[in-house]
């Protein structure tokens, strides 16, 4: 599914201004979602999106290093000043959803966007 | 410099065709839609203007301009017809982006329908603003792929000349709580690989290892060294410090073994899964610890080389 559609399912709001008909327009192809930056970095998934409680710097750079697609912050949570200029630098979409983190989970999976892997051994996606 | 990007933009109007930067969805009304309806529409659709379809052509445009127009002139509700433009200037999707500009300049239009010179339909509208995001799309493109192109250091193995080469790269990893700068290495670790022209996968695998050494040495060992030597067949990362040690090595690699504080975990760390994640990235791992002394972790990661899709997990040494 497309980033645009996932902001919609998830009553979702950008958090720095992008260009959003390009980023929107980005492919969403699996979902990660957790609160422990090494549980975030032991997930394997092509072209993820990452939903976490977790608002400082640490998430934004986890995210850069795995190549996720978009990060969505749970349960209304803003991420940190720093946390977000960093994502500016690196060009990662900033997402914020007030949904709890099971029901944004729960709303994802029902519409067809599924799971990483986290299969050991198998190289990174 | 902005000599260069005028230069590039001159290049790109003639080389983009108006079928490129288009919208293809065009919302239309037909003539006897009610001006008073129009200021919905517009809104609705976050458009200024649109054209009038009759039994399926083209019969004139009506903007938002008209509708100020007719408001201003306080009339009575009727027809869009009445007020639409009706000597349409249209545009063929081959015509390139430069005859659209000028015609949108010289006629002071704001949108311009485009036909297929084939079929003779309308298959799109272009107003300014989707030149404007179409050129700035293919800047970015171009800009993006000279970026890539302007790396010399991707072929830097097959330009020197010896029988073994390796570059270096050092990395200081400060200790405590500034938790600001953490992951500074990895990133610029992994940036490095990728303008190495190495792998993604394998420059992800070397930089979520050393992410995760980089949070060990800052958390427990109060700081470090990483060192990366990157030969044209395998990435060596070696990370050093003089910290207090690890007591039980196998306990240290059991997933979910952590000694972490509060305030590491409140950060998000702390899950336990660090070194191994680290084994699960490596293709070889070495890890010597003595309490009191410090800790050695050795990892490597080939490259180039097919890594088996399953394999069991990177030898340890302890």
């Amino acid at each position: 599914m497309k980033l645009k559609d996932v902001c919609k399912i998830l009553e979702a709001e950008s958090v720095w201004k992008i260009d959003s008909s390009r980023s929107g327009s980005r492919e969403v192809t699996s979902c990660q979602a957790s609160d422990l930056i090494s549980d975030i970095l032991s997930f394997r998934g092509p072209d993820s999106l990452l939903l976490t409680g977790l608002t400082n710097v640490q998430v934004i750079r986890a995210a850069e290093l795995l190549d996720f697609v978009a990060i969505c912050f749970v349960r209304g949570k803003q991420p940190q000043p720093e946390a977000v200029k960093l994502a500016e630098d690196k060009g990662i979409p900033l997402l914020a959803t007030p949904l709890l983190m099971y029901e944004a989970c729960g709303r994802l999976y029902a519409a067809g966007l599924p799971a990483g892997t986290r299969k050991e051994g198998v190289p990174i996606a | 410099m902005p000599e260069l990007e005028i230069t590039k933009i001159q290049e790109l109007v003639y080389e983009l065709r108006v079928g490129d930067v288009m919208k293809k969805e065009v919302i239309t009304v037909t003539p006897s839609t009610p001006v008073s309806e129009l200021r919905g529409i517009l809104r609705d659709n976050r458009i200024s203007g649109t054209p009038v379809i009759e039994d399926g052509c083209l019969v004139g445009i009506i903007s938002i301009e008209d509708f100020i127009r007719w408001l201003a002139e306080g009339s009575p509700n009727c027809a869009i017809a009445d007020w639409m433009t009706r000597n349409v200037i249209t545009l063929f999707q081959d015509e390139p982006l430069i005859q659209a500009i000028n015609k949108l300049e010289r006629f002071g239009f704001g949108r311009l329908p485009v036909f297929a010179r084939d079929t003779k339909k309308m298959i799109g509208i272009l107003t300014k603003g989707d030149s404007i995001v179409g050129l700035l799309k293919k800047l970015d493109v171009d800009y993006r792929q000279a970026e890539m192109h302007s790396v010399r250091s991707k072929h830097i193995f097959e330009d020197i000349v010896a029988d073994r080469s390796s570059l270096i790269f050092e990395y200081d990893v400060a200790g405590g709580s500034n938790v600001e700068r953490a992951g500074a290495s990895a990133s610029g670790l992994k940036t490095s690989l990728m303008r190495l022209g190495i792998n993604p996968q394998t420059a992800r695998r070397a930089a979520i290892a050393t992410y995760e050494a980089e949070m060990n040495l800052m958390f427990f060992a109060n700081g470090g060294l990483i060192t990366a030597i990157i030969e044209s067949n395998s990435i060596w990362i070696e990370m050093t410090d003089d910290g207090p040690g690890i007591e039980n090595v196998d306990q240290a690699m059991r997933p979910g073994f952590s000694t972490a504080p509060d305030w590491v975990r409140e950060l998000g760390f702390g899950a336990g899964m660090g070194l191994h994640n680290i084994k699960t990235c490596a293709d070889r791992m070495r890890l010597d610890s003595t309490v009191g002394v410090g800790t050695r972790l050795e990892i490597e990661i080939l490259v180039g080389g097919k890594r088996e899709v399953i394999r069991d997990h990177a030898t340890v040494t302890a």
